[in-house]
């Protein structure tokens, strides 16, 4: 009797499950994972115990530099109809007597955290090289005669009424430099901040309590 | 490799058959990329997420909202902590104009102003820890909001616990603060407020003992 001729086939994984596994997979990281555009600066956050996580809508960020440079961010809010950063532009721009165009002001919805007065703003929002991007933030001034964090707060206030207000300071920022913001930020009827950390676990028990 | 498609070799001759060819596709770099993708995101968005602690201060401009007076009692229960460089606290009891206790050093150690503060606090710490406890231990079971309306009951009926003022000079970072705050969040402090130094202080601070 011959022999039966099996054919000659390499193993065959069938990969179809997986592939659709992993199709569902991507598509939900995908459609959940917000892009995050460039931030002005590096910030090492202070550790605390606090688990409460930052919300991610309707949050304006005053960002406190190292070197004690303020930069500042507000998204666009919860409703996506409305375009809160552009909003605050135009009033900014109103304020300061400085014409945006409409590629700008669009443009500007994109970006994330900022820190330069207003006369460098179109400069910096055309400039289109990073490192001359990088030079432009000085940070924002915030002097008695020359308030423009103080618009910015007001104005965002004004277009986004729920917005809330979060400190994101380095740790080793100068405590006076946190102190005006808060005053500030007081001054605007804000008495409720979200000062932004990581969190550090610490562990304590009865037996701390000194006898 | 999932397949190799093997080709029929063409046949001279005879009946042309239609050249039968496998009709499935190899997935491989199309997995390969996909996992790639997911392990990017899941990083990235796992990672992302910062916390926040939430501080309210009291509102400044009511000027026609009469000061409390300052009793025995209250003046007893002041804890005034003074915050300056180098991560060095200086605390003490009462007013800056009569100070009961004596103006001390100490720092940010577990056994520096922790100690200090839960010392102070010994009643309010044991109660809200209890409650913690059972509730970990499965003794007690209740809603999350409901223990967090329980515990702020518990610190808003605290009649014997301190009431910490912060105070921080010009030398102070904002890590100072920040890790100030968060021992009022570990050692449950019921009232806290970060105000103004006065001028007082800092002599207090400059005359203290190196």
């Amino acid at each position: 009797m011959p022999k039966i001729k099996h054919p000659v086939r390499t193993p065959h994984i069938d990969m179809t499950p997986m592939v659709d596994l992993f199709s569902v997979l991507l598509i939900f990281l995908l459609l959940t994972a917000s892009f995050r555009p460039q931030e002005a600066t590096v910030i090492t956050s202070p550790g605390s115990i606090s688990e409460k996580t930052a919300q991610d809508k309707d949050i304006m960020t005053i960002i406190i530099g190292k070197d004690g440079k303020i930069f500042y961010n507000i998204d666009n809010g919860k409703d996506s109809t409305k375009h809160t950063r552009a909003d605050v532009l135009v009033e900014m721009g109103k304020r300061y007597n400085i014409i945006f165009s409409k590629k700008e002001i669009s443009d500007f919805g994109k970006l994330a955290s900022f820190g330069m007065p207003m006369a460098d703003f179109r400069k910096w929002l055309n400039a289109t090289d990073s490192k001359v991007k990088e030079k432009l933030q000085t940070g924002i001034p915030m002097d008695s005669i020359d308030n423009q964090l103080g618009y910015w707060v007001r104005y965002s206030r004004l277009a986004n009424p729920n917005a809330e207000v979060a400190i994101k300071g380095d740790g080793d920022a100068e405590y006076t430099v946190v102190k005006k913001v808060m005053d500030l930020l007081q001054d605007n009827k804000v008495n409720k901040f979200n000062l932004v950390t990581t969190l550090e676990k610490q562990e304590i028990a009865l037996k701390d309590i000194p006898k | 490799m999932a397949e190799l498609i093997v080709e029929e070799k063409g046949k001279k001759g005879g009946k042309r058959r239609p050249k039968k060819q496998s009709t499935r596709i190899d997935m491989t770099p199309m997995v390969d990329l996909m996992c790639l993708l997911i392990t990017f995101f899941m990083l990235t968005t796992a990672f992302s997420k910062s916390k926040v602690m939430v501080i309210t201060m009291p509102d400044k401009d009511q000027p026609n909202q009469p000061k409390t007076p300052q009793s025995e009692i209250s003046a007893f229960r002041t804890l005034n902590i003074l915050l300056t460089d180098k991560d060095v606290v200086f605390y003490y009891v009462g007013s800056d104009k009569k100070p009961l206790t004596p103006f001390t050093k100490t720092d940010f150690s577990k056994d520096g102003v922790r100690k200090v503060l839960l010392e102070k606090n010994k009643d309010l710490f044991t109660k809200i820890y209890e409650y913690r406890d059972k509730r970990i231990t499965g003794k007690l079971v209740v809603a999350d909001t409901t223990a967090d309306n329980e515990i702020k009951k518990m610190k808003r009926e605290d009649k014997a616990g301190p009431i910490v003022l912060i105070k921080a000079d010009k030398n102070a970072k904002y890590k100072d603060i920040v890790n100030i705050i968060d021992e009022m969040a570990i050692c449950n402090i019921a009232s806290y407020a970060v105000v103004d130094i006065s001028p007082l202080e800092l002599d207090m601070i400059k005359n203290a003992p190196k």
